[in-house]
């Protein structure tokens, strides 16, 4: 177990890591470039960009400044009382990242790399998004700042995910639909992709996951390490002593790795990833690489893949779009590989079992994609003793939601 | 040892520059592929790139998406593609044949295996368009070791430190991307074109092909002033996409199309 000695390794928040991969982006043998020659120079720009900013104390100081202020940092770690009361095992705290402006840990990110942006002379900015609150988030900050924002989203997608379609488009966002593929989120980064290929001189790429080319999965990674640096603090001031677990949902990882980074070194402290097992990692329906796939390329780095023999990527399945996404952070990959992380699968039946039972007990609609986490704190804490500790990060507010549940119960809105 | 396919076209060519067609290998199936590579070759090709279809074509414009959505509705595998360049090289021995695809159907298949049966079916050379130099060492050591050659991209933005990097590696030809953006896009500037393919030759012995946004006789004549080879590929593979159903029309258009390319670049050549 661990003790309440260690407050002051917690590093000051909005600080950036210094656990970098290596000079090309390697995680073991994961991350990495595999990119077309028309992106190398644009990244290496980035690079070199990123680089330099991630240890400039003017930059991490505003990018502090709008965390605070406009985002509404630090958000509470909430005691789930009621919920850790009835399971009478281990004790459940939520970091409520949905409380954050714009309602996901998304926002984290697209202010850092909106700053970023700036700072690089760029004035249009293109995303990807899959269930809509990373594009959501970067229409925001577009708005923010006075930037044109091009927010590509898969056909799909734009049908389960209305309302936050219709948010980009109220902040001023163009939302073009991709019909190429599965017309889901890996076609609208591949149409990203397209876009800034054609487009390099005048154009930033926010990319919304701790996933792409170096150095978006460490860039990405240390815009949310805020994530599991509050959590650290605040779990110093609660509990006086760190959690014993952190559990976070992964689709592509952001909020994940954001919640596990400042933890790395903590050994005592288990970090559990929570991908999307569909209709039961059986029945190949799901978007679990880590837990059913093997490694591989794709967008821009390697990692583990759905992927069938041929090495062609398959569809995903998952109720929530935002883990409906067919590879993973590379860092997670290596993570996994080195055993520091356990990665598991929670299926579609029992993230919703545990969105109900987080609105009826705790008062809170969590997004499809954080009650994966929930539903795997949910199936471990009543075996656990209750002086232990669980942080389940929410990733995000589940109001984007509401259709696909109405849905699901037979419900029309 | 000797001279590989891709040299010996490139010694042969005296005044004349390479011609060098993309299809995609599969669409609408691997039986009309390789019935269009010999119709290409009839035509005039010198090399031939045959694409390996993949469900995430990201350089790739819309044209050669939807031939690789066609291609893999018949799960037309890596494997079956160099199968097929096995059955190409039963009639034809001096046609150059490279592959051009993503990483990851050779990262499934394992490099060392496919270095291994690209050889075997007298493939010449590969080029993998999302494995920069950085990634690349341990496939090149796997093709090179099978006196295959590695194709690899420049493009307008490569700065200079970067090419000699490129350089290192490449062998067959360089690969000069003419334009930013996609295969198929539009934008085709001759004259920098030149300015930049002159620039790379000051600096490499490898021959130069251009490739993207060659769509008709003019433009690979034109570029062909400039270039060692020509790659023309999104508009061919309209052709083939356009008259699926048809294939007597489809190797008709097509032969018109490459062909027409070919006596415009020879011409060229001639009068200059």
């Amino acid at each position: 177990m661990n003790t309440a000695t260690k407050p002051a390794d917690a590093p000051a928040i909005g600080s950036m890591s210094d656990n970098y991969p290596d000079k090309n982006g390697h995680f073991g043998i994961y991350g990495g470039s595999f990119i077309a020659e028309t992106l190398m120079d644009p990244v290496s720009e980035l690079q070199e960009a990123y680089e330099h900013y991630r240890k400039d104390p003017e930059f991490i100081a505003e990018f502090e400044w709008e965390l605070k202020n406009f985002v509404g940092r630090p958000n509470p770690l909430y005691h789930a009382r009621r919920w850790s009361d009835e399971g009478e095992g281990a004790q459940i705290w939520l970091k409520r990242e949905d409380l954050n402006h714009t309602g996901a840990h998304k926002i984290n990110n697209t202010v850092g790399q909106a700053l970023l942006a700036r700072r690089m002379g760029k004035k249009r900015i293109i995303a990807e998004t899959g269930a809509g609150q990373h594009g959501v988030a970067t229409a925001t900050v577009c708005a923010r700042w006075g930037m044109e924002c091009i927010v590509y989203m898969g056909e799909e997608d734009i049908v389960r995910q209305a309302p936050n379609v219709f948010r980009m488009k109220l902040l001023g966002a163009e939302v073009v639909p991709v019909i190429s593929g599965s017309k889901t989120l890996k076609d609208a980064l591949n149409e990203a992709m397209r876009d800034w290929v054609g487009n390099v001189d005048d154009t930033f790429y926010i990319i919304g996951t701790a996933a792409g080319p170096h150095p978006y999965p460490t860039m990405v990674r240390d815009f949310n390490s805020v994530i599991g640096r509050e959590i650290k603090m605040q779990s110093m001031e609660h509990m006086g002593k760190l959690p014993d677990m952190v559990v976070a949902c992964v689709g592509g990882g952001s909020n994940a790795i954001g919640a596990f980074h400042p933890f790395l070194d903590d050994k005592d402290v288990r970090l559990v990833g929570v991908e999307a097992g569909g209709d039961g990692l059986e029945t190949g329906r799901h978007a679990a690489p880590l837990s059913a796939g093997k490694p591989g390329v794709l967008h821009g780095n390697r990692t583990y893949l759905m992927e069938d023999d041929d090495g062609q990527i398959i569809e995903t399945h998952s109720v929530s779009a935002g883990l409906d996404y067919p590879g993973v952070g590379p860092e997670h990959a290596w993570l996994k590989d080195i055993g520091r992380c356990e990665y598991v699968a929670a299926t579609d039946t029992e993230a919703l079992d545990a969105t109900h039972k987080l609105c009826r007990i705790e008062g809170i609609i969590p997004a499809l994609e954080s009650a994966h986490a929930l539903a795997y704190a949910a199936k471990i804490a009543p075996d656990m003793s209750p002086d232990i500790n669980i942080v389940v990060n929410l990733s995000g507010r589940g109001d984007k939601d509401i259709n696909t549940l109405a849905d699901i119960a037979g419900i029309t809105l | 040892m000797s001279q590989r396919r891709i040299a010996k076209r490139f010694a042969a060519a005296g005044e004349s520059k390479l011609l060098i067609p993309y299809i995609t290998a599969g669409d609408p199936d691997l039986e009309t592929t390789l019935a269009l590579m010999h119709t290409l070759v009839k035509a005039g090709a010198d090399v031939i790139e045959l694409g390996i279809p993949f469900s995430d074509p990201m350089a790739d414009g819309p044209v050669i998406q939807a031939a690789c959505e066609r291609a893999l509705k018949n799960k037309v595998s890596l494997v079956q593609v160099m199968e097929t360049v096995k059955r190409f090289r039963e009639t034809d021995n001096d046609t150059a044949v490279v592959l051009m695809g993503y990483m990851n159907p050779v990262e499934r298949l394992g490099y060392a295996k496919f270095a291994e049966l690209a050889a075997q079916a007298g493939v010449d050379g590969v080029l993998t368009v999302d494995m920069p130099p950085e990634e690349a060492a341990e496939l090149v050591e796997e093709l090179s070791s099978r006196e295959l050659d590695c194709v690899f991209l420049l493009s307008p933005t490569t700065p200079d430190a970067r090419m000699q990097q490129v350089f290192n590696m490449a062998s067959g030809y360089i690969y000069y991307v003419s334009l930013k953006g996609v295969t198929g896009a539009a934008n085709l500037d001759t004259d920098a074109v030149a300015t930049k393919v002159e620039h790379i030759k000051s600096q490499t012995s490898i021959p130069v092909a251009v490739g993207f946004g060659i769509r008709d006789a003019a433009s690979a004549a034109a570029i062909s002033q400039a270039a060692d080879g020509v790659v023309v590929g999104s508009v061919l593979v309209s052709i083939v996409g356009e008259h699926g159903q048809d294939k007597d029309t489809m190797h008709k258009t097509l032969f018109d199309m490459v062909n027409g390319m070919r006596l415009a670049m020879d011409d060229i050549q001639v009068t200059a």
